[in-house]
């Protein structure tokens, strides 16, 4: 056999090779394409065709001029912008706190973490509508200790929606940041105090820098998730915080208006898709879901 | 004095006591509200209290008695069991290929398959509810699990992917050339090493098909539905205590498998 034949034969393989392994995964792929992207593609095509199948930019235009689905969209980014914000202030000093900890201590804080995150969403929102409501336990403990005389509305409303969005997200903030500040070598750190820098110099200089990957990741990652959040808004927000997500259920199951719902998503869904590739030069995406 | 040193750096662990404060106080905002309910699942009263004023174990036999909530934990299991056997060898086969693939494309279909995360939820289920509607699978249980195949596969992809990365394929090809072909080698060789990832995904498949409520509640209804959509319905109107009792089953059940998940992956670790 000369040297082009033998070149041919190891071709054949390689490409036989290649069309195998594609088939293994061709199960996934179909189920992808047939429940996901088909399905995607034709929320596109509905948003852009009226009733009679005519093209038309109504539906795009809606979002634009209704006051009621402008406010929607404002009062989602208000509420992802808040709800992210919060959860760096309290999921920073928490995933310092856990990456230095060792042995055991680590372990019970980790699993505190991870618990939460592995339980069911439905079960934690239910959890926060018991304490929450009228005579849940927050209510009853703040009028026994004397701080309020009548209950407090803590539920059905806006920050019934942004305590309960905030502990479901906490999690995603928590792990990128934790898997960042665990890499860093705080050798570092003590280099830092021996050349003459105070702590807080230290921090600000050299740990807040190397941590920054995990702190974007885990930011993109929140306000992403919460943009398109469901659940937990429409039982907390008790109909009256009405989100991006539940417009689009409402369009569909209430006044059977594809159109308007598909353009809802669309725009929904290009939004998000935009932060998850932002999100990719961080940390890629699978590492993102990798807890989970 | 510095009595001893934290983070790198001179700061006592008494100078940062109020980082030992925001901690606690976090980690305490995480769990309470799922602890709190087992007890108050133990309630004697229609109002949910904590503590609560007499014990009873009436909200579990109002579940277990009830022919409605029993024919949806009958659904929500049979689907979470039928998702765990569909998803786990089609994520493993995908992962498998996606290890051994050349680099280039291989990237553009690792996002692909993870696309399911990434949507919103609520288009997907829209999505799968007009698809499903044409097809006539609504309120099926087929349709059920294949569209929480689709939800479960991407977990089972990252793990096995996790799990395939800490393996040495040259042991597989010595297997081949050896003489066995590549399923018997995948089966007798790379598979028991990597069984723990496998095992770990298998279990994420299980619990996100349980878990799963807004798909359900678009292509589920009436008597077909899952667990989760009838628990969603019934805390929509009132707080219903057998709610929490349910909550409570499945506050064990999730921790059960993370910890069962957890010991897989822990093998795995000693082993590498």
């Amino acid at each position: 056999m000369n040297l082009a034949d033998q070149e041919a034969a190891v071709m054949r393989d390689e490409r036989r090779e290649r069309i195998g392994l594609l088939t293994l995964a061709l199960p996934a792929l179909v189920i992808i394409g047939l429940l996901l992207l088909a399905p995607l593609a034709w929320l596109l095509y509905q948003s852009f065709v009226d009733q009679e199948g005519v093209w038309t930019l109504a539906h795009y235009a809606r979002i634009w001029n209704d006051p009621g689905y402008r406010a929607t969209f404002v009062l989602t980014f208000e509420i992802s912008f808040l709800v992210t914000g919060l959860a760096i202030l309290i999921g920073f000093p928490l995933s310092y706190l856990l990456s230095q900890l060792t042995g055991v201590w680590a372990a019970i804080g980790l699993a505190l973490v991870i618990v939460p995150f592995w339980t069911s969403l439905l079960v934690r929102t239910y959890a926060w509508l018991v304490l929450l409501q009228r005579n849940g336990l927050i209510n009853n403990t703040l009028i026994d200790l004397g701080l309020i005389s009548e209950p407090l509305t803590l539920v059905h409303n806006y920050s019934g929606t942004v305590v309960g969005m905030l502990h479901i997200m906490l999690p995603f903030m928590i792990l990128p940041l934790y898997a960042s500040m665990k890499r860093i070598d705080l050798d570092l750190m003590r280099a830092a105090s021996n050349l003459g820098a105070g702590p807080i110099y230290a921090f600000w200089q050299v740990f807040f820098p190397l941590s920054r990957a995990g702190l974007m990741a885990g930011t993109l990652l929140v306000f992403v998730l919460c943009l398109g959040f469901y659940i937990t808004p429409e039982i907390l927000g008790g109909g009256r915080t009405i989100m991006i997500s539940m417009l689009v259920q409402r369009n569909v199951e209430l006044y059977f208006e594809w159109g308007a719902a598909s353009s809802v998503a669309i725009v929904l869904l290009v939004m998000v898709l935009v932060v998850f590739w932002v999100l990719n030069r961080f940390l890629a995406v699978e590492r993102v879901f990798g807890g989970r | 004095m510095f009595d001893d040193t934290t983070g790198g750096t001179l700061v006592s662990h008494r100078q940062r006591i109020w980082l030992y404060g925001v901690g606690i106080l976090a980690l305490l905002f995480l769990i309470f509200p799922i602890f709190i309910v087992v007890p108050m699942s133990f309630s004697d009263s229609r109002f949910l209290q904590f503590p609560p004023e007499a014990w009873s174990l009436r909200w579990y036999d109002h579940f277990f008695s009830s022919r409605e909530w029993m024919r949806s934990l009958r659904i929500s299991l049979t689907a979470a069991f039928c998702t765990m056997l569909v998803a786990t060898p089609l994520g493993v086969a995908a992962a498998y290929a996606l290890h051994n693939a050349n680099a280039r494309y291989v990237r553009h279909l690792q996002v692909l398959l993870i696309m399911p995360l990434m949507v919103p939820i609520i288009i997907v289920a829209i999505g799968l509810f007009f698809v499903y509607a044409r097809a006539q699978l609504v309120g099926t249980m087929f349709g059920l699990v294949l569209a929480h195949t689709m939800m479960a596969m991407p977990f089972v992809l990252i793990v096995s992917l996790a799990g395939l990365q800490g393996f040495d394929m040259d042991q597989e090809k010595v297997a081949r050339s050896l003489g066995w072909n590549r399923l018997q080698s995948f089966l007798r060789v790379t598979l028991p090493q990597i069984r723990p990832s496998v095992v770990a995904g298998a279990l994420f498949a299980f619990i996100t098909s349980l878990d799963e409520v807004v798909i359900a509640l678009f292509i589920t209804g009436g008597p077909n539905s899952t667990l989760t959509k009838r628990m969603f319905t019934a805390l929509r109107d009132e707080i219903d205590p057998t709610i929490a009792a349910i909550s409570s089953m499945l506050i064990i059940t999730s921790l059960a498998i993370v910890l069962a998940a957890a010991l897989a992956g822990g093998k795995r670790r000693k082993r590498s």
